[in-house]
């Protein structure tokens, strides 16, 4: 069995705001070994980004308070001290960031940016961590890297700076690689590219990642195992075979089915899972997707807790239907057929 | 670069040019303004009158009195009409006095400016941080002809606290230390109106940097909290810093520093522009505006440099 490197247990994190304690995660648990993928799936404001800056302690302040578990290693990072924490980040664990515009300092070149990343954690003097910086500049496939270490990140293009921030993530080798929508902002074309880059790269430096998307179909092919959050809980969680084959959920399906595909009869409209999420601050009582689910009976008034109800172990969901009722009640949505109708 | 250079050396010259002729004109349609009756006299008669008129060559085509006058400016030999003391001679006179006092105050508005900006910063919202934006305000808020009397009123000697020598400028080859605390109170006094403005202005900027992106990117790295302050927020913050420290000093050593001159009696370039104003005494003035505007365009020029320094995206290619 691989080397079990992250493990989240119960993890709740509230932000004290003047409207009230905002329960922005609200008991999500995974576990993520050596060589896997795990993506995390959700809406805005469902959290997900919130758990990936929680991994790194970048979410800590004084308005916000934390309950559970977050073990590195078994170490638990919420209860580290700053210079234990500034020894994980970027060294054991990094971080990729949605825009890749805004993430790299205008001021100093790319190569700065990566031998900053590994002179703070490794002794190399400047010429060292210049050299490193050009290799993992052509492992990230950015051209002419001997020239373009000196240039400016206004220099680049999108693409090419989400290739610089994962060269600066990986510059010192982490275990864990955290992507936070990394292709959000991207070009269509050159989304596959960065997600093919970071599989490959996870190979080649033996790492995990952890993928973070609002869009089932980026973490499709990578993926090992899917969590899927709604209102800071986690709704269902499968093998990524299992998640697209016999999802649980209603909110999956809602996911699923507003993808587009080729593989279905074309569609008027795509369909789209209608209103938005519930505040986080007064939560619905019972089920958290209860106001927006089709599906909903008077049973969901009741929260249903995360449960292995189908035959495949590990597929764990949180919804009240019977599992007949469910694949039953799941295929329009899928086929988009409401919305075409 | 050197295109740029180019450019904004012709600019500057325009501007030079503008800048003189317009308060050559304000000066001559302004009533009162004839020099010739003022240095006559108030028993002067006609013949006088003309013959002074004749001498200034004051009764010549306007374009042609203002080019004499630039001519003679530059080549060194204009006169004063009150006192016929050479103009260049009296500027450059002033000039140790004024840079004195300009460099000194701008010394410390800018590193105290740093501090107490990057204080409330970090500190934002809570007590120390309130304080020093009451501070901040009374400081932005005080009338420097006023600090300036409340200062000798208290510090200077024969008063309360006796520390320090009451005005007056003592030039620096002839006395290093007490040409330092001569000019200690001038400086605090010129100084602090702009560490309230500079610290409000510093503040909110770090405020606004700490919530980029880049910022969190640093400190995802594995930064400490100081070098990501320091390199990442700072550095950003102090970009436009830069520009008002520019064109604020420009505007110091230009003539804004007359109060304090004055009040201190410093004998500065900004105290001989206020004497000539209030002599309604051409020469001088056209001679410390000249001066002025050298200042204010050569620092707007140094800070299109230092800015391109700063940000590269900016960099003319």
């Amino acid at each position: 069995m691989a080397e079990r490197l992250i493990e989240v247990t119960d993890l709740k994190v509230q932000f004290a705001t003047e409207d009230g304690m905002v329960k922005a995660v609200d008991g999500v648990s995974f576990e993520l070994e050596r060589g896997k993928v795990l993506g995390i799936v959700g809406e805005s404001g469902s959290g997900k980004s919130v758990t990936a800056m929680t991994l790194l302690g970048l979410t800590r302040d004084q308005n916000t308070r934390f309950e559970g578990e977050v073990l590195y290693k078994g170490r638990d990072v919420l209860t580290m001290d700053e210079g234990e924490l500034q020894e994980v980040r970027g060294n054991e664990m990094s971080m990729i960031f949605q825009d890749p515009m805004t993430s790299l300092n205008p001021v100093y070149t790319i190569g700065a940016q990566i031998c900053e990343a590994i002179q703070v954690h490794e002794r190399a003097d400047k010429n060292t961590a210049r050299r490193r910086a050009i290799d993992l500049l052509k492992q990230v496939g950015i051209p002419n890297a001997d020239s373009r270490v000196d240039n400016y990140p206004h220099e680049f293009s999108g693409g090419m700076r989400q290739r610089a921030m994962i060269a600066m993530a990986l510059a010192c080798n982490p275990d864990v690689l955290i992507a936070d929508e990394p292709t959000t902002a991207l070009d269509v074309t050159i989304q596959a590219q960065i997600i093919e880059l970071i599989d490959r790269l996870k190979d080649e430096f033996n790492s995990a990642v952890i993928l973070i998307t609002h869009d089932l179909g980026v973490v499709a092919d990578v993926a090992d195992e899917i969590v899927v959050m709604y209102a800071g809980r986690v709704v269902e969680r499968a093998h990524t075979r299992q998640l697209f084959y016999d999802p649980q959920h209603p909110y999956t399906w809602g996911l699923l089915g507003s993808i587009p595909r080729l593989d279905r009869p074309k569609q008027e409209r795509l369909h789209s899972i209608k209103g938005t999420p519930p505040s986080l601050i007064n939560a619905p009582a019972g089920c958290k997707f209860r106001p927006r689910c089709p599906h909903a009976f008077a049973k969901c008034t009741e929260e249903p807790p995360l449960e292995n109800r189908v035959e495949e172990p590990g597929h764990l969901d949180r919804c009240w239907l019977s599992v007949e009722e469910k694949r039953r009640l799941r295929e329009p949505t899928l086929a988009g057929a409401e919305e075409a109708a | 670069m050197i295109a740029f250079l180019a450019r904004r050396l012709i600019g500057a010259v325009l501007v030079l040019i503008a800048v003189s002729f317009i308060t050559y004109l304000i000066f001559i349609k302004i009533p009162g303004g004839d020099p010739a009756q003022r240095i006559a006299g108030r028993t002067a008669t006609d013949a006088n009158i003309a013959d002074i008129r004749a001498k200034l060559h004051l009764d010549d085509p306007f374009y042609a009195q203002y080019w004499g006058m630039m001519q003679s400016l530059f080549n060194g030999s204009l006169k004063s009409y009150a006192s016929q003391l050479n103009v260049v001679n009296e500027i450059k006179k002033g000039i140790p006095a004024t840079l004195s006092l300009c460099i000194g105050a701008g010394i410390i508005w800018l590193s105290f400016g740093i501090l107490v900006g990057v204080i409330s910063a970090v500190t934002a919202g809570r007590a120390s941080d309130r304080l020093i934006t009451v501070f901040a305000l009374i400081g932005i808020s005080m009338p420097v002809f006023w600090l300036g009397l409340i200062a000798r009123y208290f510090f200077a000697q024969g008063h309360p606290f006796a520390l320090l020598p009451d005005g007056e400028y003592v030039p620096l080859t002839t006395n290093p230390w007490q040409w330092f605390v001569h000019l200690l109170m001038p400086w605090w006094v010129l100084a602090v109106l702009f560490i309230g403005f500079y610290g409000r202005v510093l503040r909110s900027n770090i405020l606004d940097t700490i919530n980029e992106d880049y910022v969190r990117t640093a400190k995802a790295k594995g930064l400490s909290r100081n070098t990501v302050l320091a390199k990442h927020v700072l550095r950003n913050s102090m970009i436009p810093i830069v520009t008002l420290f520019g064109l604020d000093f420009a505007a110091v050593v230009g003539g804004s520093a007359i109060l304090t001159e004055t009040v201190f009696n410093l004998h500065g370039v900004g105290q001989y522009a206020a004497e000539s104003t209030q002599n309604l005494d051409l020469p001088p003035i056209m001679g410390v505006t000249i001066y002025a505007t050298f200042f204010i365009v050569f620092f707007s020029v140094l800070v299109d440099v230092l800015y391109a320094w700063l940000d590269p995206r900016i960099r003319p290619t």
